[in-house]
């Protein structure tokens, strides 16, 4: 570990003070099709506050600041296996440097030669009315209208598709019907040949900026951005930088940024490490590296559990799912964090690299309390191994205020052993009911090998009794909160003895459809 | 989805492409899209701008003892630090000028986040990051947060009203039956998506240029003016659009406006004001919340015979528009009902939180729903389908039509609009296929409401029933349209344009559209009350007669034939034999130097008010409505999902079915927001915890459900002599949300056949859904 952290960011920097030697010192990217290339006076700078500030794109509009509202959705181009791929993304939270390498697409570079057909569609259908969140709806329709096949008539998108892709737009005005029906027509029509013309420009350029393989290195008045292209690299930047905050989605940092006024000296930007964006399906593991996204995780996620699959479509937006990582979703250590309960009942394990190596522990021993997990200095998340199991029942539910985009109040978590009509063995964890996300050790005690009944149902709601002392904040009373967890284990043992006849939200999940 | 009538006032077979009745779309539709549609945030900065943000208490109240700007002086980027102290007219921007809203506070500290003082920095983050080094020490004292402790330490803004009739004491104690309810509905952040807004540009003479993004330019004019220690002349307002309104850009834009005119005069250098959302949310006013009890007396068939309820309001910390709204919350507290004996109380509670304002609505909404209930709970208790316990007492024809305030209802038309959507929802058969899922279901439950609306049109002060219009043609034939009204996405500019290219039959593409300016039209009224288009609309249509009117007798002296044979036909002019362009003939009009522009005027008739009294006609007219509403709840969760909704709605002859449709759609959703997922929540020291989208939550895309079946009243026709005989829109269709709140508490009732109905508080958040179920259930256990 490197020591004397104090005046590090003081201390002026040279060249020659970088622990990687090819480097960039200015953000690389496409704005639509026109190459830019940024030095970060400030590594902290969001998107949304070049795009409006210094490019003069004012089409996309501030609404909140923190991802919430999606006033500020542009799209982010990637290039990935040769083909360019489009993701719909909050501009507010995501920092500049993450977009090095990248095409950022904005409402006004959709409209060149006057209005396309999703602009088109939302003016048909009467989809604005003040019409400041209708930009952002027009990047997310865009970026549903993107995803699907070639075949604009056979792949329309059914309406939990639709909601699945606008439910981190918020409108105040229109009460969305209008919305959802010019998405309909939009995604009804096939793309425009022009679009043909500027992916295929724009895959060109991040082709070739591929193939160059300099690392992010933007050292500013305000502090230093960088990239590193190899876990080595990063683990350099880290003894090199104590005070450094490793980045990944920015769904937490963006915030820390604009709604805290935080002023990150040194950040250390995960997306640029192949190692840590694999996903590893093996025959008895899934391995899921740190910055794989809430999104990316969706396919194999959902194979494991309906549940799962339910729980994934309302974890934020779309435009959060998309850059949100799973590590982040851990290593911020939030005790209302949706994958870590589910992970935990799973069984799931957390791979931790550092100076001195890797080392494995169980995911419920990294919550050590609140705000404090098992991370060392200089130590980073690698990835989640999640054991896959046959012989279990899986069952999770997510309790908030609102369906889409809402931070649990409580959620449930339940892995079931079943044999014979009683509980082998059961793996239970809530978030939202103590400091961390925390395992029911009463309430699991209190199930093992017991029938399934109505007593053992009262015996193991009373354990959770034992198990947590939830707090009262905005979300929820202490008193719903402890009402809850009672009741979705119920739910769970009406799951499991085949009484649970429906779900209230049955039908608000996109069947069938892939998740690319 | 939307059904629509000819216009009456079309008199050719082709038509001119804006005619009322069409379904145009938004003026600015395809700039919303594009991005092309300007805000103010994103106009370009005048040379040297600098921006504003405000420094707020970060305690909850007392006298300030000791303000350390200091380190807010030396921060990055900062160029000036305002207080009170630098206000150089008056330190009030209160609506009523009642000395009760400061513009930065001076002594004291009346609410959490209060804004003590401003920083003017060369970049909105540094003038933000400044703000938060502020030290501001109060002496603290208790405060009073919620209604029941402003009604239990006699804390008010101004006095108790009420309205009164007949021995409602003896009709209480003789009647049958009697209730006793309680009826709870909470506050709601309007959550416009573009946020307050301003940016002021000294001129000469110490005047001030200011972009406000406001429903009201005039009232932004004035507390600039007088915060400055100008006239009002010396101050231009202006507004092109606002990216949402909703009542919450009327007063609660002065502050912003006032503090970004007053930074320009002081720094002479242009001066932008925006809020960010979570100062935006902490420092605004909201909804008011209400608690309210009431007694209900009817007879066994469900005939209400009295009334007496009691409500209370948390107004806030001052004043502001509280009198009008709770007025307003009195005058539908009976919404589509008759009392026969009644007493209603309305007090205005003041509290340490920031001062409640105008919301759609405008306390209508939370008197209706106490009508609503007891209409609910009357109908439980009688076993009878609440719909035919709302029909039997609905206003009648003629007879038993006496509001509380003495106005006869002589437009009342929920007989048949009921009658209609009962039939085209099938009501009924809804109803039995509920019953039938309840039978078979213990975990989820269905239930269903149909309740009505009728919302009364004008602004209950009289005063404000007036607009102005401005309109000019140039030579070429293109018009310029202008008028006191103000566009946050309702659809205002585009039905008043209608107007204009009606009266002179000319394509709506020959009329430009432009942005509200005190300069243009003074002394104008808030954009509010929904009154937007009946008095806009008519100021425009008036200045537009007024044209017309010229040319008609130029061309009939020019021609030299009689006024009665010109005629204005689509695109065209018809003189005596011959037809020219509408172009043509303006041409030949300045030729002949007719005056070319006009003013219009509008007051809206017949309306009076007596306030001693309590009597009088406060509106004009009524607008009405109705919706059916089903849905399921989980009782293990109390989450809950509104299966299908529909709605029939009364706006007369629809101007624009297009925006109409966007007016109740929108309203509708909106109204489920607040009865449903939108709780703002006060921490116990008077900090308010949902001041972002993060925390607080509006309703989504998927919230809306597939079933939505909307239809505009195909037989409205205003009575009254309005606009082409429309009625405004704006507001009453968010009461229609009623519906949902008492669908979820059919769905509680359906848990168990118990004659008191559950009680249940608005908003029907899954946690007060869950106890209001566990109660239910508890209630059999003896
Ligand atoms: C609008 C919105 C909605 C949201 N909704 C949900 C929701 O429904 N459910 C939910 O659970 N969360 C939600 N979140 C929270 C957030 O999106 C998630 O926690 C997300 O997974 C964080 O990941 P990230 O990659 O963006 O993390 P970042 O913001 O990049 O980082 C978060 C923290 O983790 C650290 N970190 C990240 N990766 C690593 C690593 N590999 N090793 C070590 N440390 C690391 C960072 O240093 C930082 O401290 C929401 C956030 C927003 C803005
Ligand atoms: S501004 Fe609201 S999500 Fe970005
Ligand atoms: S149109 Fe106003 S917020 Fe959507």
């Amino acid at each position: 570990m490197a020591t004397a952290p104090t005046a590090e960011a003081e201390r002026p920097r040279t060249a020659s003070d970088k622990p990687v030697q090819n480097t960039r010192n200015t953000v690389r990217f496409l704005l639509g099709l026109e190459p830019v290339q940024v030095a970060l006076d400030d590594p902290n700078l969001t998107l949304l506050e070049y795009l409006r500030v210094t490019a003069r794109l004012t089409g996309t509009k501030e609404g909140c600041a923190e991802g919430d509202c999606g006033a500020c959705t542009v799209l982010i181009g990637e290039c990935q296996d040769g083909r360019i791929h489009y993701s719909a993304a909050n501009a507010c939270i995501l920092l500049l440097g993450m977009v090095d390498g990248r095409q950022v697409v904005t409402v006004e570079h959709l409209a060149d030669s006057g209005p396309n057909l999703i602009q088109r569609a939302m003016a048909d259908q009467h989809a604005s009315q003040c019409g400041f969140c209708t930009p952002g709806f027009v990047m997310s329709i865009t970026a549903l209208k993107l995803s699907l096949g070639e075949d604009a008539a056979a792949d329309l998108p059914d309406r939990a598709l639709i909601d699945e892709n606008l439910a981190g737009n918020l409108c105040r005005c229109t009460g969305y019907g209008p919305i959802i029906e010019a998405a309909r027509q939009a995604c009804a029509q096939p793309l425009p040949v022009s679009w043909q013309a500027f992916s295929s420009t724009a895959l060109a350029v991040l082709a070739g900026w591929q193939q160059d393989p300099s690392a992010l290195h933007c050292q500013g008045r305000r502090g230093l951005f960088a990239a590193p292209r190899s876990t080595v690299d990063l683990l350099e930047y880290l003894a090199e930088h104590p005070q450094a905050t490793v980045l990944a989605g920015a769904t937490d940092i963006g915030l820390w940024i604009t709604k805290q006024g935080r002023q990150l000296p040194v950040l250390l930007y995960l997306g640029q490490l192949p190692e840590l964006k694999s996903l590893k399906n093996n025959s008895d593991t899934l391995e899921i590296g740190a910055t794989v996204t809430i999104q990316e995780t969706q396919p194999v996620l959902a194979a494991l559990s309906p549940d799962l699959a339910r729980l994934l479509c309302r974890f934020g937006s779309r435009q959060v799912r998309n850059v949100a990582t799973v590590g982040g979703n851990i290593a911020n250590g939030s005790p209302v964090g949706d994958l870590p309960p589910a992970l935990i009942a799973l069984g799931a394990r957390l791979k931790l690299q550092g100076h001195a190596g890797q080392r494995e522990i169980a995911l419920e021993d990294f919550f050590v309390d609140y705000g404090q997990q098992d991370l060392l200095p200089g130590e980073f998340l690698a990835s989640v191994i999640v054991p896959l199991k046959n012989d279990i029942q899986f069952y999770c539910w997510k309790v908030s205020k609102r369906f889409d985009q809402d931070i649990s109040a409580v959620l449930g978590a339940f892995a079931m052993q079943i044999e014979t009509g009683s509980v082998q063995r059961a793996r239970i964890c809530f978030g939202g009911m103590a400091a961390t996300p925390r395992r029911a050790y009463h309430c699991e005690a209190a199930l093992k090998d017991q029938p399934l009944d109505r007593q053992t149902l009262d015996r193991a709601r009373d354990a959770l009794e034992r198990d947590f002392e939830p707090i009262s904040d905005l979300r929820a009373s202490s008193g719903y909160r402890q009402r809850i967890a009672g009741n979705l284990l119920e739910k769970a043992f009406l799951s499991m003895t085949g009484a649970q006849p429906a779900e209230l939200y049955d039908g608000f999940l996109a069947p069938g459809h892939s998740h690319d | 989805m939307v059904s629509s009538h000819p216009a009456t006032a079309m008199t050719d077979s082709s038509q001119i492409h804006g005619t009322p009745g069409q379904a145009l779309q938004h003026d600015s539709a395809l700039k919303h899209t594009t991005g092309e549609a300007l805000y103010i945030d994103d106009l370009p900065e005048p040379a040297g701008t600098l921006h504003l943000a405000p420094g707020g208490a970060d305690s909850v109240c007392g006298q300030i003892r000791r303000l350390d700007l200091s380190a807010v002086q030396s921060a990055p980027g900062v160029i000036a630090v305002l207080t009170a102290k630098d206000v150089p007219g008056t330190n009030d921007i209160s609506p009523t000028h009642c000395g009760d809203d400061p513009v930065l506070a001076e002594s004291e500290i009346r609410f959490f986040g209060e804004p003590v003082f401003a920083v003017v920095a060369r970049s909105h983050r540094e003038a933000r990051e400044a703000a938060r080094r502020g030290q501001i020490d109060i002496d603290p004292v208790e405060p009073v947060l919620t209604i029941d402790q402003a009604l239990a330490a006699g804390s008010y803004v101004s006095e108790q009203q009420q309205l009164q009739r007949g021995d409602w004491q003896g009709a209480l104690q003789h009647a049958p039956r009697r209730i006793l309810g309680r009826t709870v509905s909470g506050s709601q952040d309007h959550f416009y998506l573009e946020g307050q807004v301003s940016l002021a540009t000294p001129g000469e003479d110490g005047g001030v240029h200011i972009h406000s993004s406001t429903q009201h330019p005039s009232e932004i004019q004035h507390a600039a003016a007088l915060a400055l220690g100008l006239t009002d002349a010396a101050v231009t307002v202006e507004v092109r659009r606002m990216g949402g309104g909703f009542g919450g850009k009327e007063t609660q834009a002065a502050q912003w406006a006032v503090l970004a005119a007053l930074a320009a005069v002081t720094t002479g250098q242009p001066v932008k004001c925006r809020l960010d959302r979570d100062d935006d949310m902490i420092m605004t006013g909201k909804r008011h919340d209400f608690s309210s009890e009431w007694t209900v007396g009817f007879d066994d068939d469900g005939r209400i015979l009295a009334a007496d309820i009691h409500m209370a309001s948390r107004c806030g910390c001052s004043r502001d528009l509280s009198d009008p709204v709770n007025d307003r919350a009195l005058f539908h507290a009976d919404n589509a009902y008759y009392y026969p004996a009644f007493r209603i109380r309305s007090d205005r509670c003041r509290t340490n939180t920031v001062s409640n304002t105008a919301f759609r609505g405008f306390g209508a909404p939370q008197g209706m729903m106490i009508a609503e209930q007891m209409l609910q709970s009357i109908a439980h208790q009688l076993g009878k389908d609440p719909l035919d316990v709302r029909k039997l007492n609905f206003y009648g024809k003629n007879q038993r039509d006496v509001t509380p305030y003495h106005m006869r209802v002589e437009d009342f038309i929920l007989d048949e609009l009921t009658e209609e959507l009962e039939n085209s929802s099938g009501y009924r058969e809804r109803r039995r296929s509920v019953d039938e899922f309840n039978s078979s279901n213990t975990i989820l439950r269905r239930g269903l409401a149909l309740t009505p609306v009728k919302f009364g049109i004008s602004f209950t002060n009289t005063a404000l029933n007036q607009a102005g219009a401005l309109l000019h043609v140039y030579k070429d034939g293109s018009i310029h349209l202008n008028h006191g009204g103000t566009e946050m996405g309702q659809g205002l500019f585009t039905k008043v344009a209608q107007i204009v290219a009606e009266e002179l039959q000319v394509d709506l593409k020959t009329i430009q559209i432009t942005a509200t300016q005190t300069g243009k039209v003074p002394n104008t009224s808030a954009t509010a009350a929904s009154s937007g288009t009946d008095l806009n609309g008519m100021a425009a249509r008036n200045a537009a007669q007024t044209i017309r009117q010229r040319l008609t007798a130029f061309a009939a002296s020019h021609y030299k034939v009689l006024e009665s044979e010109v005629a204005f036909r689509p695109d065209r002019v018809r003189v005596g034999g011959i037809e020219m362009s509408f172009a043509d003939l303006v041409m030949q009009a300045y030729l002949n130097r007719v005056q070319l522009s006009a003013t219009g005027f509008y007051r809206t008739p017949k309306i009076w008010w007596d306030p001693n009294k309590a009597q009088g006609r406060p509106f004009y007219y009524f607008a009405y409505g109705a919706a059916v509403t089903e849905v399921m709840i989980d009782t293990l969760t109390g989450e809950n999902r509104v299966l299908a909704v529909d709605i029939l709605h009364d706006v007369g002859r629809s101007l624009n079915p297009a925006i109409d449709a966007g007016q109740i759609e929108g309203g509708f959703i909106q109204g489920m927001g607040w009865l449903t997922t939108e709780e703002v929540v006060w921490e116990n020291d008077g900090r308010l915890a949902t001041h972002a989208p993060s925390t607080y939550k509006i309703p989504t895309c998927r919230d809306r459900p597939e079933h939505f079946r909307l239809q505009i009243f195909s037989r409205g026709e205003n009575q009254e002599e309005t606009v082409y005989r429309s009625k405004a829109v704006g507001e009453p269709p968010l009461m229609l949300a009623l519906s949902v709140h008492q669908a979820i508490t059919d769905a509680v009732a359906s848990l168990i056949n118990e004659a008191e109905l559950p009680h249940l508080d608005a908003p029907a958040t899954p946690e007060s859904i869950l106890a209001a179920v566990d109660a239910r259930r508890a209630s059999t256990t003896p």
